[in-house]
């Protein structure tokens, strides 16, 4: 069973591996976004992991939603209302359960991704976030490890294809050979489940 | 929607200059009705960059709440998302707020003009929204 102190290592472990990764994030949005993902994400993850620690919610659900809150105000780029709906979409199918089973936090998280579909309206291949998160959602029956790699896996995928949403969409085809931020970023979300479960 | 006031209308850009520049802009071609429209930008982060600020937004929108809704017009991609996460959040948001899906500048204009006249929330959507039909060649 997942309590809210594993939720709250995923967020910190998250805010963690984006302020490691920030340089190369801002990088990556460089050739195709302005420049600005790392950045941003740093702010919101760091305001995140600043507001988990001065009032510790209690359940899973509450540690989510207030974590997508705090990037829907911190962020400053589309990211931030995208991530935030993710973490708040799946904070709140969760409930105030005090604690929650593993498969249901994969159907909670897939509620999560469809907000953000919903939001901005991106597909599986539109090279955005959701081409880490959709296969991260379908290989989470198989554990964290497993959703891990399929998140890394679309992200590194998401380097042939043509942008369909987003700044990088103006671009046309000179967004083909880039691997999307985003999804990149995404699939650093990911990776801070197994590393909070300890994997 | 209740209240007699006027409607609100907020723009929200990535630049702060855009924002302020295009309220008054568009309080100035209103005429002399356009002084009383309740209008704020929402331009930027809080950091003085390009950007979007849910903060910014939040208080321009209960800046200009009147009682008669308020009108939120966007440039384009984190300003459209932040305002729609805002609205889904619920609360964040005065009541009777709305996303007005219009072209920026036009929109603005179209807008303030409309709710100069006293129209209501549905009828300065319907005059922002219209501004997308105006080819110019």
């Amino acid at each position: 069973m997942l309590d809210a102190d594993f939720f709250r290592r995923w967020m910190t472990a998250t805010a963690a591996s984006v302020d490691r990764e920030a340089e190369r994030l801002t990088a990556l949005d460089s050739p195709i976004g302005d420049a600005d993902h790392g950045s941003n994400l740093q702010r919101g993850f760091t305001a995140v992991a600043a507001a988990l620690e001065k009032e510790p919610p209690t359940t899973p659900g509450a540690v989510l939603v207030l974590a997508g809150r705090r990037l829907i105000s911190t962020v400053g780029g589309a990211s931030g209302p995208l991530y935030g709906t993710l973490l708040r979409g799946t904070g709140k199918a969760l409930g105030d359960a005090a604690e929650v089973s593993e498969e249901e936090f994969a159907q909670a998280f897939r509620a999560g991704v469809d907000g953000v579909m919903r939001l901005g309206g991106a597909a599986p291949g539109d090279k955005t976030m959701i081409d880490a998160l959709v296969p991260a959602v379908d290989a989470l029956g198989d554990g964290f490890g497993a959703a891990r790699a399929a998140a890394e896996q679309g992200a590194l995928a998401t380097t042939p294809l043509q942008a369909r949403k987003g700044r990088a969409s103006y671009l046309g085809e000179r967004s083909i050979g880039h691997q999307d931020p985003g999804a990149t970023s995404a699939a650093l979300l990911v990776a801070g489940l197994a590393e909070a479960n300890g994997e | 929607m209740a209240g007699d006031g006027l409607v609100g209308i907020v723009l929200v850009s990535h630049s702060a200059q855009v924002a302020a520049s295009v309220a008054e802009l568009a309080r100035g071609l209103a005429g002399g009705g356009g002084a009383a429209v309740p209008v704020a930008p929402a331009g930027g982060t809080e950091a003085g960059e390009l950007g979007t600020s849910a903060e910014l937004i939040a208080a321009a929108a209960a800046s200009v709440d009147r009682g008669a809704g308020v009108a939120v017009l966007t440039d384009l991609g984190s300003a459209v998302l932040t305002v729609k996460a805002l609205l889904a959040e619920g609360g964040e948001l005065p009541e009777g707020t709305r996303l007005v899906d219009a072209p920026f500048v036009e929109g603005a204009v179209a807008a303030v003009v409309t709710a100069s006249a006293g129209a209501d929330l549905d009828a300065v959507e319907a005059a922002a929204g219209e501004a997308y039909t105006y080819r110019k060649v």
